[in-house]
């Protein structure tokens, strides 16, 4: 019979995968706190009922997100944990860190807090797990000294986040990691002062592949996109084909749009651009060979949200094409209108795809003075239930 | 008062210098082997990456742990990717061998590259949040040693992509996965009357009621709530804390398939309900990962060479997919919500 305090979740120290358990313990070799989290953890487990109270506002000076408060419902049992607030951190551009920063960043939150982290949370912020209310302010303090700066939260300007981009991929068609930082810097009002309906996402992918997955859960998705020729490399093709691959199976039959042709006689590829639609297979698939056009820009997508409140939305194509270059004016202008207009009509807790829904797209496009055209849609609608406006009726 | 609104640190700081040397200038990539990749430059220049899962909740001491890898393999940068997974970014070729006999060696896993199973996105759950359904780092640890073979390799037909939320919320926006797992509730709230009299403003609580089921209760200067239109969304909770519907008897899981993010040969898809209910059983799930696994292994038996989940199940017809997987069709699958009818067959054309 083991005498461990928490014989369930010791059980997730076995096992290849890397376990949050060890990670906990480790942490509690340091902090009392770290120990009461794996306590309550494995009340939790023995109960099937979470135990952290609902919410509880704390802040730091300034701000008015960035920081969530969390109580234990069990504070008598459990006490380092009573006050176990988050700190999300807002992170570099594209998660790169130099080992220096990361430490400095480590020397911070072992003398503030838990010593429990995300690396990262979904949205994107370093998680800063775990600090009661009193060490909330010193730690903002510390951390300010070494420039990061607090992340979203509430009803404002989440922490916008970007895929690795062209610091390390050939698929970039804009430079994210530039327009994030640039964005992130211009909009900290609205990313540290809830003033919105609700929250705002705003994630930026390099390509269609949506590496930070942009359309399904960002109000305003940036992908990157082209709208010349794919740039065919014939050496490339040739390493394909010599090496074996089966270009007609793996990349010619796959194409959505039946686009691509390869010639096994003449060992030669050929794309009618002109019906191609971009959606990234073939370049996957032979990336030594095949690389997006030159004329760049982005998509802009609007409305992706997860299901609360009224069901998950996807976001839908509002710009086919925007050129995408400092000093980014016209997209910061998009983003203005559509926050502004958002921010006019929309209802409390109504996030931007929601009230689309409830305006209709058509106000939306009208309201922001964006041409209809067919790239907006799959199809056309069925049903005739459609307005004039009488200037129209002459 | 401290300083406020100066952003985050600049990522220019964080950039190895052979990227900032060919920034914009990869030319290709290939997938040398499971969780290695080599990107080439234009100039000729080398990155090699070398990727490894994490359990996203992590230590200080684990941060100062892959410092010094990186300190001692990469010249001092390291980088995360979108699903919690690490980056060594290794520069000097003569370098990448080395370390990933050090990072084997030392309990890492090297993959999640490729056709493999890579790190699940996944939420708080019970260790940090106030509205979980169930645990999310615990399933996912669960979920991954069954299925720790598809991450260190790349033997699947296609990208599988899991991720994981504790509750509707889905503050991992798990709803185009490949499999989702999502904690659910299957009870009303509980109203505690004093609660909603002294904490919550009535008005916002009925509003946040997508299918209206919440009135107010004007005796007890409270709310009602219709039991019978209650899908248990938590919204109400998060609006006012005298609605708590968390129940040890009444959460869990529910597993969702066949969605996707890239635009790779069809759109971005979302997710559909297959299991709507697994118990919570800690700490290891064992329902769940039995579930999670039949999915990936019936898949990896049937599907095409890069036919993500979602095409698969197009290919062959939902009839086919709850056939080979053995997975009982229950009457929540079928929608009755927004926009419901969509999913309804309109055509007798269909498989037996």
């Amino acid at each position: 019979m083991s005498d461990s305090e928490t014989p369930l979740l010791d059980d997730l120290e076995k096992g290849p995968w890397p376990s949050f358990v060890t990670e906990i313990k480790r942490a509690g070799e340091k902090k009392e706190s770290a120990k009461d989290l794996l306590r309550q953890l494995e009340r939790s487990y023995v109960d099937k009922i979470g135990h952290w109270k609902h919410g509880g506002i704390v802040g730091v000076r300034g701000y008015g997100g960035g920081v969530i408060g969390r109580y234990s419902d069990l504070p008598e049992e459990f006490p380092a944990v009573a006050e176990f607030h988050t700190l999300r951190v807002n992170q570099p551009s594209g998660w790169f860190y130099n080992t220096k920063k990361l430490r400095e960043l480590c020397d911070v939150w072992d003398k503030h807090g838990s010593g429990l982290t995300n690396m990262h949370g979904a949205t994107g912020d370093i998680i800063l797990l775990g600090a009661p209310t009193d060490a909330l302010q010193p730690c903002f303090d510390d951390l300010a000294e070494i420039n990061f700066d607090l992340g979203g939260s509430g009803s404002d300007m989440r922490t916008p986040s970007c895929c690795v981009g062209p610091a390390r991929c050939e698929y970039a068609c804009i430079d994210t990691l530039d327009l994030l930082y640039d964005i992130t810097m211009e909009y900290q009002d609205e990313l540290h002062r809830p003033m919105f309906p609700y929250k705002s996402k705003i994630k930026i992918s390099g390509c269609p592949n949506d590496c930070v997955a942009a359309v399904p859960r960002s109000d305003i998705a940036i992908i990157g996109t082209w709208r010349d020729e794919i740039q065919i490399d014939p050496e490339g093709v040739e390493y394909y084909a010599a090496t074996g691959f089966d270009i007609q199976c793996e990349v010619v039959d796959l194409c959505p749009t039946e686009a691509i042709h390869w010639n096994p006689e003449t060992r030669t590829l050929t794309i009618n651009n002109k019906e191609c639609n971009r959606c990234m297979h073939c370049i996957n698939q032979m990336p030594r060979a095949l690389r997006p056009g030159k004329e760049r820009g982005a998509t802009i997508l609007v409305g992706g949200k997860a299901p609360i409140v009224h069901g998950a939305l996807l976001s839908h194509v509002i710009v086919p094409f925007m050129k995408m270059e400092p000093p980014y004016t016209e997209l910061k202008e998009l983003i203005e209108n559509i926050w502004e207009w958002w921010d006019e009509n929309g209802k409390m807790r109504e996030r931007l795809g929601e009230l689309i829904n409830r305006l209709g797209m058509r106000n939306f496009l009208k309201a922001l003075d964006l041409p209809p055209s067919p790239q907006l849609v799959f199809a056309p609608r069925a049903n005739p239930y459609y307005f004039w406006d009488p200037e129209e009726v002459k | 008062m401290s300083r406020t609104d100066f952003g985050p640190p600049d990522y220019r700081e964080m950039l190895p210098p052979v990227i900032t040397k060919n920034y914009g200038k990869w030319k290709y990539h290939e997938r040398v082997k499971p969780g290695l990749l080599r990107h080439v430059a234009e100039s000729g220049d080398e990155i090699y990456t070398v990727r490894v899962g994490s359990s996203r909740l992590v230590s200080t001491d684990w941060i100062r742990d892959i410092c010094a890898i990186a300190d001692q393999y990469c010249d001092g940068y390291v980088r995360f990717t979108s699903r919690h997974n690490l980056e060594f970014l290794v520069s000097d070729k003569s370098k990448v061998e080395p370390l990933i006999e050090h990072l084997k060696a030392n309990g890492y896993p090297v993959g999640g590259t490729g056709h493999s199973i890579t790190n699940p996105v996944h939420t708080q759950g019970w260790i940090h949040c106030h509205t979980p359904a169930t645990d999310a780092s615990g399933i996912v640890k669960a979920v991954m040693d069954e299925l720790y073979e598809y991450f260190v390799d790349m033997k699947l037909p296609a990208y599988c992509r899991i991720s994981l939320a504790c509750c509707l919320n889905m503050c991992g926006a798990v709803h185009c996965s490949d499999v989702a797992i999502l904690g659910i509730h299957r009870k009303p709230p509980k109203i505690d009357h004093e609660t909603v009299r002294t904490k919550c403003e009535v008005p916002n609580v009925i509003a946040a009621c997508p299918t209206g089921a919440i009135r107010p209760d004007p005796k007890n200067k409270s709310l009602i709530v219709n039991e019978d239109r209650c899908m248990y969304c938590g919204n109400c909770y998060t609006m006012c804390p005298g609605m708590p519907l968390a129940d040890p008897i009444g959460d869990g899981v529910s597993i969702w398939v066949g969605g996707k993010i890239s635009s790779a040969r069809t759109p971005p898809k979302f997710s559909r309900l297959v299991i709507p209910y697994l118990p919570n059983n800690p700490p290891r799930w064992p329902e769940v990962t039995d579930a999670v696994k039949n999915i990936v292994e019936t898949w990896a038996t049937h599907a095409r060479k890069h036919e993500r989940m979602g095409e698969w199940i197009e290919r062959i017809g939902w009839e086919r997919f709850f056939e080979l997987t053995n997975i009982e069709f229950k009457a929540q699958l079928i929608d009755d919500f927004t926009l419901a009818s969509e999913t309804h067959r309109s055509t007798p054309a269909f498989k037996w």
